[in-house]
């Protein structure tokens, strides 16, 4: 159960964020991806000031044998620089600069209640389910 | 396009890592988008389940919330409804094979030195840029 509302919890600030820097707004992405046009920065700043938390902080975190309210971390566990990692990260990347949504921008702006956005949303599940298919076989 | 969002950029970057920080210690999961909705679709075990969607609709409340208080969400779609259902696919489908998305590799892989995130998240960037490029200077 305090699993179930810091996961709420840390959802609220994590699309604060997404908001605060303007990261919910496909323009803002775009901006930064159009390195031909008026390149526009705020992504670079806002990984910045995410790694600037994350980076330092993650080791000490890592460094205790368990989480504070869970058994275990659940850590990612491939090490493998293998074909679907690299393959994914070009679809993926396709997909961003299309739409420039990734998967957080997208899921926040759906408080927006835009077509669009949904359609994007639901575009993704479709895609997620259809490659964890792939998977399952 | 307006000017760089400096401030709030460096600000809100910043809030989006203390959330991954708060996830990783309390929960000992990775704040890792793709990766919390990816795993409502085939995850066997119902406990699983709840702290997912309650994520998920903490996403869209944080949203809703901000939108409330500032009268708006800052949103400009960049493409018609077919492009958006092209580009979702694309992004569930690449998100789904490549084990993460601009959260996951970009905001937590980093930070847990992981190579695959390293690789990932150049790969992604730079794909989307040269995207970007073909769809808007050449295209």
């Amino acid at each position: 159960m305090a699993q179930i509302a810091v996961a709420f919890a840390v959802g609220i600030i994590f699309a604060l964020g997404l908001a605060v820097s303007e990261m919910i707004n496909p323009a803002r992405v775009i901006g930064f991806l159009n390195v031909a046009g008026r390149w526009d920065p705020t992504l670079l700043l806002v990984m910045a000031g995410a790694l600037a938390v994350t980076v330092p902080i993650f080791p000490v975190i890592l460094r205790r044998s368990r989480p504070l309210l869970a058994a275990q971390f659940s850590l990612p566990i491939k090490t493998q620089l293998d074909p679907p990692l690299i393959i994914g990260a070009v679809i993926f990347g396709v997909g961003w600069g299309l739409a420039g949504f990734c998967p957080g921008p997208a899921l926040a702006a759906l408080a927006s209640g835009s077509p669009g956005v949904i359609l994007f949303v639901i575009a993704m599940l479709v895609g997620q389910w259809l490659v964890s298919r792939f998977e399952d076989s | 396009m307006a000017e760089p969002n400096i401030l709030g950029g460096l600000i809100g970057g910043a809030i989006i890592g203390l959330a991954a920080v708060l996830l990783l210690a309390l929960n000992g999961r990775i704040a890792g988008v793709s990766g919390i909705l990816g795993g409502l679709i085939n995850s066997t075990a119902r406990g699983e389940r709840f702290w997912r969607l309650a994520f998920i609709f903490g996403l869209i409340a944080g949203a809703g919330l901000y939108g409330f208080a500032r009268g708006g969400l800052p949103l400009e779609l960049q493409a018609g409804h077919l492009t958006l259902l092209v580009a979702g696919f694309l992004v569930g489908a690449g998100t789904r094979l490549g084990s993460g998305c601009t959260s996951g590799h970009g905001v937590c892989g980093l930070a847990r030195r992981s190579p695959r995130s390293l690789v990932a998240t150049m790969i992604f960037m730079v794909i989307a840029a040269l995207t970007v490029f073909l769809t808007r200077h050449v295209f």
